[in-house]
């Protein structure tokens, strides 16, 4: 054995539980990958299920689905990349204004409030104002001003917007104190020379703050584009009440990984669209580490 | 936060009040701006809390209001009188985070500690070996057959604790930095002197001069296993093993599935007398409850934690 080995090997024997497991969660289900191309049926196994070459891949995308799911994924995300983008740093900007420290934590809690929140209580939430019979908009709103009833949970049309606005009010509050944390981080000698000079406070915003944290905005969109593939599932499966009707506009790759797995037991097509995922979001996160690295190498992931 | 220098504080202070004095207008409107933006945070569970506290004829005659014709506490009576299983599903909840958040700290920092060690020889085979697992999985499917078909989880306490939750390779990457940039190496160096070996070291010297970042991670981790539902509605059928986030999914869905459930033999009655609308509210502020009492606590270290996670050390 070789010494160093032996020198180390208590630090070998430390990091033995962390490896196993990163084995299991993470490395098995890689190699996994292959159901893809199996025919598999429980039977026979992972190994005795005969190959399929391509032919799940077929099924995909041949299907309606496939172009759904994929245009579905990447339209939310891409909305609640600029959407949340442009919300959050308003509200970093606006908070970094208030000049009472009190006051400035008060909000700052609780608009990360719903950060905290799980999604199956989110799903409430929602309901509490959608419900068709009960909810506060048809109740408490429509009603009052002498409009029909709307039933949100069976009309696809109305979900954009129900799961941009959901999705902002649970994650704006965590964006906005990561930008409001990199503006506290400005040394504030920029802002005395600026006052020194004249600048009132729209242009110390403009010419100091906004291009000192650009890295940092470009760092955490560019994360996010990284991770376009990919869905919230508690957003998609939860607040939508896995309701079918809806799914014209709240199908999203990982719920139709997952009922396809789990509700219709369609494993080919499943695991089919899972590796499609996979390899399309490793794809897009090794690109944008590489641009990530051009803007600011210091953040780079890699 | 906010790190000012002692020098500048008088020019600054003179500055800050002659703005206050410039904008208070453009200040009262930021206040608006920010009281509005906290209503859309809390006016939503505060319609919910209502609603559970609301009697249910009035919910059925006027639907969900913030000012119900008459108080009532029937949903919460309802599902006292049924406490077994909430008691259960606030057990495994607890029993889950508990163990899950502890055991991952643990495993998690046995791993990160020897990725921070500038003599280890394996250190960058290891962190290329943890930091793969962030680009690439194999997706939902193969994932699940290995902790059905080769683990056999399903239906056991295992699968709450283990699949995804218990390790996040970000994470790892955020304790190395901490160990290798907070923990000065002459330390080390001068406990192995002194005789202590690589166990010694990391719990006696290395762990409680991270406290930070434990808490830190450690605090996402009990959120991640607190508000989980996901590893239930994949791996749990068996309805003892029910987590709270999981028992709140499932009433949502189905309301039936508090009642069709019960020990008690008198179904027909109870389904009868349920004030079903107003239960599923209290189930939720049930539910809610424990985060939003603790929040206040934890709160300066959550964004303390957001901060570090953000800027990656």
């Amino acid at each position: 054995m070789p010494r160093t080995f032996v020198k180390y090997r208590s630090l070998w024997i430390m990091v033995l539980p962390g490896l196993i497991y990163l084995l299991i969660n993470n490395y098995l289900p890689m190699f996994g990958t292959i159901i893809a191309f199996k025919d598999f049926n429980y039977t026979d196994g992972l190994w005795g299920s005969g190959w399929a070459g391509f032919k799940n891949f077929q099924f995909l995308f041949t299907t309606q689905d496939a172009y759904i799911i994929t245009r579905n994924t990447l339209l939310y995300n891409a909305v609640f990349i600029v959407f949340n983008l442009a919300v959050a740093l308003t509200v970093a900007l606006l908070l970094n204004e208030i000049r009472k420290r009190f006051l400035q934590n008060v909000y700052q809690s609780v608009l990360l409030l719903p950060y905290l929140i799980s999604f199956s209580i989110v799903g409430y939430l929602v309901y509490s104002f959608l419900s068709m019979e009960y909810g506060f908009i048809n109740s408490g709103v429509l009603k009052k001003l002498g409009l029909p009833p709307i039933s949100w949970y069976m009309e696809a049309k109305y979900w954009p917007f129900i799961l941009v606005l959901v999705n902002a009010w649970k994650y704006i509050g965590y964006s906005s104190v990561i930008y409001l944390a990199a503006i506290a981080g400005i040394n504030h000698e920029y802002y005395e020379a600026a006052r020194i000079d004249g600048a009132n406070r729209w242009k110390q915003m403009t010419r100091i703050t906004l291009p000192l944290i650009r890295p940092v905005v470009i760092v955490m969109t560019l994360l996010l584009v990284g991770r376009i593939f990919y869905a919230d599932f508690g957003l998609f499966y939860q607040v939508t009440m896995n309701t079918g009707i809806l799914l014209p506009t709240t199908n999203v790759i990982d719920t139709y990984v997952y009922r396809a797995l789990i509700q219709t037991g369609d494993i080919g097509m499943s695991s089919a669209a899972g590796l499609f995922q996979s390899v399309v979001g490793f794809l897009l996160v090794f690109s944008v580490n590489l641009l990530i690295r051009k803007v600011d190498r210091e953040n780079a992931l890699f | 936060m906010n790190a000012r220098s002692n020098a500048a504080v008088p020019l600054q202070r003179a500055s800050r009040n002659r703005i206050r004095e410039n904008s208070s207008a453009a200040q009262l409107l930021i206040h608006v701006f920010f009281v509005l933006a906290c209503a859309a945070c809390l006016v939503p569970l505060l319609l919910v809390a209502i609603v559970s506290l609301s009697d249910e004829r009035s919910i059925l005659a006027n639907g969900y209001s913030f000012f119900p014709e008459a108080f009532s506490l029937d949903a919460y009576r309802y599902l006292l009188g049924d406490a077994q299983r909430l008691i259960n599903a606030y057990g495994i909840s607890i029993l889950v985070t508990v163990v899950g958040t502890l055991t991952s700290l643990l495993i998690s920092s046995m791993l990160a500690y020897p990725l921070s060690r500038k003599d280890f020889p394996q250190r960058n085979l290891l962190a290329f070996f943890v930091f793969f697992t962030i680009l690439f999985n194999g997706g939902l499917v193969p994932w699940y057959l290995v902790y059905t078909n080769l683990f056999h989880m399903k239906d056991t306490l295992l699968a709450l604790l283990v699949p995804n939750l218990l390790m996040n390779g970000f994470y790892i990457l955020i304790m190395r930095t901490f160990f290798s940039t907070s923990i000065p190496d002459s330390l080390i160096e001068s406990a192995q002197i002194d005789g202590a070996g690589e166990w010694r070291t990391f719990f006696r010297i290395v762990l409680p001069l991270s406290l930070p970042v434990l808490a830190t991670i450690g605090l996402f981790t009990t959120l991640g296993y607190w508000n989980d539902w996901f590893n239930s509605l994949v791996f749990i059928y068996d309805t003892r093993l029910i987590s709270l986030q999981y028992l709140m999914t499932k009433t949502l869905l189905s309301i039936q599935f508090l009642q069709s459930n019960t020990q008690n033999s008198n179904i027909g009655k109870l389904l009868s007398e349920m004030p079903t609308e107003t239960v599923r509210m209290a189930m939720a502020i049930i539910g809610i409850g424990p985060i939003v009492l603790a929040y206040p606590f934890f709160q300066k270290y959550l964004v303390k934690g957001l901060t570090v996670g953000a800027v990656k050390g």
